[in-house]
Order: structure tokens, then C-alpha cells, then sequence
């Protein structure tokens, strides 16, 4: 059996302050392939620094270890800072919440898509516009020659993120990190952007991991879910066996989220926390 | 009489010389004791609605009637009907004040209507919504998302209202901290025997809480949903904008 | 019943917060330094700064005169000390009158808005288009030297920057949601202006008037070199170096002790500033 694209073998990341080493992850396991596996936790589960941590993202006061940290059969941890860079961008994608924070408001929308191509690529300036426009195209964008010519300011917050997920994927990295990819959308649009998030990762044979904190909206484009609580993966299961997870967690966070069969009674809550 | 009613509401905004009508003549009503729902795509007008029956924006025509007692389009609402008309917004981190501490932010409107006990009322306020007496002394960024929403609900209260407005009151907490405040307006309003008009775009809270609901579209009505309606699920498409 | 996130009670004492600053630290060390020396002046002055020994003119620094003689053989050092006194004095008055001047026009047009931000706003503009040490001139030879004339001018032309700032900020809160739940719990008027809208407008107005300070100090001292500050014999850093320019090359010490400690001083404000943002925001951990 080949190797699996991520390998995450023990990892910890902690964070020095006022009153000593706060571990903020705590000797996690996982794998990703060419699959969509969802990380799902709450706030302060660590879910958003294990994904920073596979992009060598992390501020620079934070303390990884890990047993194994590799990605396409190269080690992390021990990646330089030119090895990051030509790893971004190339085999390696990240999407954040909000395009307004992610796109440079001052360049224009093609430029910033075919920013990849012109860092790892030495195609010309022709074929360049080329990809752009089929990827604006393929995320869906109606009208890909205005949207390329336009700025961001121009773009609705759907449209901006089907902008960042073109640019991320010009280059068809192995694997795509998606850090809650739609909390900042409208119900409906999260729909269609994690649709398209799904569909594009099987047309490239990418790996997607995709972390969110709503674990019943995620499940449902997911081949496999983790649920992290408190730096630890609670539970990992495929996404079809959710409702018979074992751990009283899952279950409550499952079942915590209102809806119609809902009405009328008390959602549940874990244990007794805030 | 209904706890609230909306007649032929219109809401316009200048900018510069140009108007942009928010809200086109919507009128619905709400029975007292109901959960009433004001749903629909961002920029809708949902919220700019509730913020009209709040009395934020008092630039409206049309007429809003709270319990029988009319608001006056271009004054700002004061007595007994700003007592019963509060709100509970959006994102506690920008509507509790980072520079007042808990005790000030829930002390303050109890002092100026000359209440005596302050102190005390300020820690009933904090149990009615299951927060500690300790949270008196701390600042709203010392507290977790949960805890300063329960601190905002817990002024809303103070002036016991009998018509509660909720700005997407959950939209900014985790989905464990949301099923704990939901069940926490609940249980509050049946305590208190409060009316709600609740503004949401997540069609699982809408589902959740809404006895009826109206859905809006560029600043008017689309349709009415009984719970029949809600319970099914068909308008969910409709929250969505291309 | 929810935990109580496990956060100190009042989180790192004020004091504490200065001393992680080494900006703020230093600066704050040296403004306080310069204020103790200008108020203990009588006890800490070796002579009495007047005190001409016509003998002993222009001395270099020696062990009887730290820092030598002027031309009228006077102590410099305890002219130093003593010209601390104007040279606060002037920042003293023109921060009290300045900045809350500034301060007030400028919430009232961020908050009101309509007709009474556009009058407030073009008056200050007016104000702001007038040459501050031009006008200070014009004040003092008007009504003649002195250290009050000096600070009225400086003070009556720089409010129109703080007008400006808290006028931003104030409209950027005007559509808050802190200032829409005050409104609906009936905080009003005054009440919601002095509670709520002056304390998020306060700390950057703090800042710039630290950092205001410092040129204000090269203002004063500018007055007091051209001769329209404090009248002689009274010890006032700009004068001493205008004095002192007269001998400047065969006895620097005269000019150049005095052009220091404008120099450090105006420094000591400007590290302050740079340090007190962090400081100020209850937000910032």
C-alpha cells in the first residue's frame, strides 16, 4: 500500500505565556490521501493550528514537535524556508474563512488568481490568462473575463471565495486545506461552495481537508470526519458511521443542532460546559 | 392584540443624493407569546425592519404598534414602550462596551431609572441567565462567546420587556454554545411570558424557534410560513442569493 | 452555571503592562524624572539659577558647576532644573486646553452629524490652515512676550488635529452596536457621550498628544530662542540656547547642555507614545 499524501504522527503544538507552555495540540494522529476528510471541533479545539501547522503557517513562537509530520514524502519539520515556499502554491492549498481578508484589495482579481502559475511556473503571460480564466470558469463564476478584470471590492463574498479557490487551485496542488471555507456565507451559498469544493477535488484526484465547526453541515461532503476536542482527536470515523459514533461528544455535537425535528424540545447539551 | 403590529412599513436610506429603499411596504403581526421569524437572503431588509421596531432607526413610515401603543416615526422611543422593546444583537463582542465591566454594563440602566438595590438586581440579572456572580468584576474580553451573549440577554431583560428582538442571535457562537442559548431564550421566555421576533439566516434556528414566520426579498414580502410550512423545508432554498 | 474563564481578575496591573513596554518604560521613566526635577528644583539646585558670579563667566564643566557657566556666570546645571519649570508649565497649559478642546468638537460632530459636523468641521479646518508659530508670534507681539501668550497660541492652533481624530472615531461608533444597545437600555444625551463614546475615543487621543508633546516642547523652545518666551533673567531652555549661540564655538556647553535636554525630553514623549498604544486597550493581552 502507498504511502498516504499527509502523514500527521503525534503532533503537539504549544504556545509559551504568562504561566508556562500552554499545548494547544496535543499528540494528534492522522492521515489524509486523496480523499475529503473533515476536521471538526469548537472553538479552541485546535482544529485551525493543526491546519496552519501542515502549511508551516504557524507564528513563530509556537512549539511543533511531531513524531512525523510529512507530506508527499517530504518531512515538515524539517522543511526550510525556501522548501515552504516552493511548496505553497504548488502542492500545497489553503483557503480561509474570509476572501475579504485573503484577497489583495488593491490588485486586480487575475492577477491574484495566476499569482500561483507565476511563482512556480514558467509558463508565459498568454497561457497564464489561459488558466485563469478556465479556472474562474471552473468555479463557477458566470462571467469569467469581467470577473478576471475586476477587483476584489467588486466581488460579492461568494463570489470572492470561488475567486480564492481558483487561485489556490491553478497550480493543482496534491492537497487543500480549507479552514472553515464558508462560516462567512450565506446558508445557501455554503452549500454550493462546499458542492464545488468537492466536485473540483475529485476532478483533480486532490486531497481535501476541510475543517469547520459545524459537524453535521461538513459530514455531508466528506468521505471521512475527525472531531477534535481540546488539542485531541476525540473520534474518527467515516462520515456514513456518524450516527452511531461511540464518543457521548460526537453524539451531542451531533445532535446539538436545531432544526425542524427540533422544534419544541430542549437541544441537547454535553456535559456541563459553557 | 397583538404584540406587535406592522402596517405598509417603509424604510429608505439617503446617500448623498440618491435613496436605496431597504424596506417596501411590509406589514405582518404577532401574536403574543409567539416566536415570530424574519428571514430571507442577506440585504433582504430583514434586519433593517427590526431595527426600525427597535426604534434604532426612526427614519420609517408606515405604522409599528407594540401591545396597542404606537411608535412615532422620527422620535425616538422612550417610557414604558423602550422598556418593552429590547434587542439582543448579533455579536456580543462588538455590542457589550470593551471598557465597562459586567457590573457597569448591567448596573447602569438600573441606576438610571433610580432603582435602589442595584447590586442585587445586577446578580439576579446574572442567574436568570446562569452566569456566576464573579462575572461582575471581569471585562467582556475575559469572557467566552457564550458567556458575553448571556450577559447581553441578560440586559435585554432588565427592563423586562414583553417584546424581545433578536438580531441573529447565535450566528457568532459555536454550535454547542448555540444549542445552550437557544435553550436559554426559550426557557426565559416562557419564564417571563415574552413575545419574540426573531431575525435569522440559518433555516436550523429558524426551524428550531419560529412559530411563523415571513420571508423577505429585496424589501418586501415573499410569503408567509405557518409552522406547517417551517416544518417542511421548502422555503430553505429561498435564504440563499445568487 | 458557566466556568469563569481562568483570566486573572484585573489582568496585568497597569504598572505591569508599562514595564513589558520598553518604550513606554523608558519614556515614562524620563518625563517623570524632568517633572520631579522641575518640582524639587529649590532642594535639588546646587545655586540659585539667577545668581550672576561675573568672575566665573563661562566656565567649562568642573566639579564646583556640573555643567559650567553661561555668560553671566550662572550654574547651568540649576539652570537646567529650573528651566524644566516653563517648559512643563507651557505643556501643561496647552495639553488642558488643547486636547479636550479638540476632543469635545470633535465627538459633537461625529456624534451629531447634519449641519453641526459640517460648521464645527470647516471651523476647524480654518484653524488647522493657520501657521502655528507665526501665529505665535503674532499673539505675542500683540500682547508681548511671555510664557502664558506663548502657550495660548501654541494651544489655540493645534486642537483642530484631535477635533479631527476623535471625529472619525466617534462616527465609526456612531453606527456601532455598543452605541444601539446603550440607546435601547435609554442611556442618552450626555450620559452616552461621556460613558460610552469618550473612553473608545480617549486612548488615541492620549497617544497623539504624547507624541504632540514633543514638538510642542520644540515650539516652546523655538519661542523662547527668538526671544518671545519667558522674559530674562528667568532660566528657560530655548533662551539658554539662544544665549548660548553666541559663544557656541569656544564654549559649546553653553548651547548645547540646554539643546540636549529639549532633546531628551522631546524623545522621552515620543517613546512614550510609541509605547502607550499596547498599553491602552483593556483588549490587548
Amino acid at each position: 500500500m502507498t504511502e498516504p499524501l499527509l502523514s500527521v504522527e503525534d503532533l503537539s503544538i504549544a504556545f509559551p505565556s504568562a504561566t508556562g507552555s500552554v499545548r494547544v495540540v496535543d499528540g494528534i494522529s492522522f492521515s489524509v490521501d486523496r480523499e475529503v476528510v473533515a476536521l471538526v471541533g469548537e472553538s479552541g479545539s485546535g482544529k485551525s493550528m493543526t491546519g496552519r501547522a501542515i502549511m508551516g503557517l504557524l507564528p513563530r513562537r509556537a512549539e511543533v514537535r511531531a513524531k512525523r509530520l510529512s507530506f508527499d514524502g517530504q518531512e515538515l519539520t524539517t522543511l526550510s524556508a525556501s522548501g515552504w515556499n516552493r511548496l505553497r502554491g504548488s502542492g500545497l492549498g489553503l483557503i480561509l474563512q474570509d476572501p475579504k481578508y485573503s484577497l489583495n484589495p488593491a490588485h486586480k482579481v487575475g492577477r491574484q488568481v495566476e499569482e500561483a502559475l507565476l511563482l512556480h511556473t514558467k509558463i508565459s503571460a498568454s497561457e497564464r490568462r489561459e488558466r485563469a480564466l478556465d479556472m474562474l470558469e471552473r468555479v463557477g463564476l458566470p462571467d469569467p473575463q469581467r470577473v478576471y478584470s475586476s477587483y476584489p471590492a467588486a466581488l460579492s463574498g461568494g463570489m470572492g471565495q470561488r475567486v480564492m479557490i481558483a487561485a489556490m487551485l491553478i497550480n493543482r496542488p496534491k492537497l487543500l486545506i480549507a479552514d472553515e471555507p464558508t462560516s462567512a456565507l450565506d446558508r445557501g451559498l455554503q452549500d454550493q461552495i462546499l458542492t464545488l469544493l468537492r466536485s473540483l477535488s475529485e476532478e483533480f484526484g486532490m486531497g481535501l481537508l476541510l475543517i469547520s465547526h459545524d459537524l453535521q453541515q461538513v459530514s455531508r461532503y466528506a468521505d471521512r470526519v475527525m472531531v477534535m476536542r481540546r488539542g485531541k482527536i476525540e473520534e474518527q470515523m467515516a462520515s456514513a458511521d456518524l450516527a452511531n459514533a461511540r464518543s457521548d461528544y460526537t453524539r451531542a455535537l451531533w445532535a446539538a443542532r436545531p432544526s425542524a425535528a427540533t422544534y419544541g424540545t430542549r437541544l441537547p447539551i454535553y456535559g456541563g460546559e459553557a | 392584540m397583538s404584540a406587535l403590529s406592522v402596517s405598509d412599513l417603509s424604510v429608505t436610506f439617503q446617500s448623498g443624493g440618491k435613496g436605496f429603499t431597504a424596506v417596501r411596504g411590509v406589514s405582518f403581526d404577532v401574536a403574543p407569546g409567539e416566536t415570530f421569524g424574519l428571514i430571507g437572503p442577506s440585504g433582504c431588509g430583514k434586519t433593517t425592519a427590526l431595527r426600525a421596531v427597535a426604534g434604532l432607526n426612526t427614519n420609517w413610515q408606515g405604522s409599528i404598534t407594540v401591545f396597542d401603543e404606537a411608535l412615532q416615526p422620527g422620535q425616538k422611543i422612550t417610557g414604558a414602550l423602550r422598556s418593552n422593546i429590547q434587542m439582543v444583537f448579533q455579536d456580543p463582542y462588538s455590542s457589550l462596551h470593551p471598557r465597562h465591566r459586567i457590573s457597569r454594563i448591567l448596573g447602569e440602566p438600573l441606576a438610571l431609572r433610580g432603582m435602589r438595590n442595584v447590586e442585587d438586581e445586577v446578580r439576579i440579572a446574572l442567574d436568570q441567565v446562569g452566569l456566576p456572580t464573579a462575572a461582575v468584576g471581569r471585562y467582556p474580553h475575559q469572557l467566552s462567546g457564550g458567556q458575553r451573549q448571556r450577559v447581553a440577554i441578560a440586559r435585554a431583560l432588565l427592563l423586562k420587556p414583553k417584546l424581545l428582538l433578536l438580531d441573529e442571535p447565535t450566528s457568532a457562537l459555536d454550535v454547542s454554545v448555540q444549542a445552550e442559548i437557544l435553550n436559554l431564550l426559550n426557557d426565559l421566555k416562557t419564564s417571563h411570558g415574552m413575545t419574540f421576533v426573531l431575525v435569522s439566516h440559518d433555516p436550523g434556528v429558524v426551524a428550531h424557534m419560529c412559530d411563523r414566520a415571513v420571508l423577505m426579498q429585496a424589501g418586501h414580502i415573499e410569503s408567509e410560513l405557518d409552522r406547517a410550512a417551517l416544518s417542511q423545508g421548502g422555503w430553505v432554498e429561498q435564504l440563499s442569493v445568487r | 452555571m458557566s466556568a469563569i474563564v481562568q483570566a486573572p481578575l484585573g489582568g496585568p496591573s497597569f504598572l505591569r503592562r508599562v514595564l513589558r513596554s520598553p518604550s513606554a518604560a523608558v519614556g515614562g521613566a524620563v518625563v517623570l524624572f524632568t517633572l520631579a526635577s522641575a518640582l524639587l528644583a529649590p532642594m535639588i539646585a546646587p545655586y540659585d539659577p539667577n545668581l550672576q558670579e561675573t568672575a566665573n563667566r563661562l566656565m567649562p564643566p568642573s566639579a564646583a558647576h556640573w555643567f559650567g557657566t553661561d555668560g553671566f556666570g550662572r550654574d547651568i546645571l540649576s539652570r537646567i532644573i529650573y528651566g524644566a519649570r516653563p517648559t512643563l508649565l507651557l505643556v501643561l497649559v496647552v495639553v488642558l486646553l488643547m486636547a479636550p478642546l479638540g476632543i469635545l468638537v470633535g465627538i459633537l460632530s461625529g456624534f451629531f452629524g447634519g449641519i453641526t459636523e459640517r460648521v464645527l468641521m470647516r471651523i476647524t479646518d480654518i484653524v488647522m490652515s493657520f501657521p502655528r508659530l507665526l501665529l505665535a508670534f503674532a499673539f505675542v507681539a500683540i500682547m508681548g512676550p511671555g510664557l502664558i501668550n506663548g502657550a495660548l497660541a501654541l494651544a489655540l492652533t493645534s486642537w483642530p488635529a484631535y477635533a479631527r481624530q476623535a471625529r472619525v472615531e466617534t462616527a465609526a461608533l456612531r453606527r456601532s452596536d455598543y452605541l444601539a444597545a446603550a440607546e435601547m437600555v435609554g442611556i442618552r444625551g450626555m450620559r452616552l457621550l461621556w460613558g460610552h463614546v469618550l473612553p473608545l475615543a480617549l486612548p488615541s487621543a492620549i497617544i497623539r498628544l504624547a507624541l504632540d508633546l514633543s514638538g510642542i516642547i520644540l515650539a516652546a523652545a523655538g519661542l523662547g530662542f527668538l526671544g518671545l518666551g519667558v522674559r530674562p533673567p528667568t532660566a528657560e531652555w530655548g533662551s539658554m540656547v539662544s544665549e548660548g549661540t553666541q559663544v557656541i564655538f569656544d564654549q559649546w556647553w553653553v548651547a548645547a547642555v540646554p539643546g540636549f535636554a529639549i532633546l531628551i525630553t522631546s524623545f522621552a514623549f515620543n517613546l512614550l507614545a510609541d509605547g502607550l498604544r499596547d498599553i491602552l486597550d483593556p483588549r490587548h493581552d
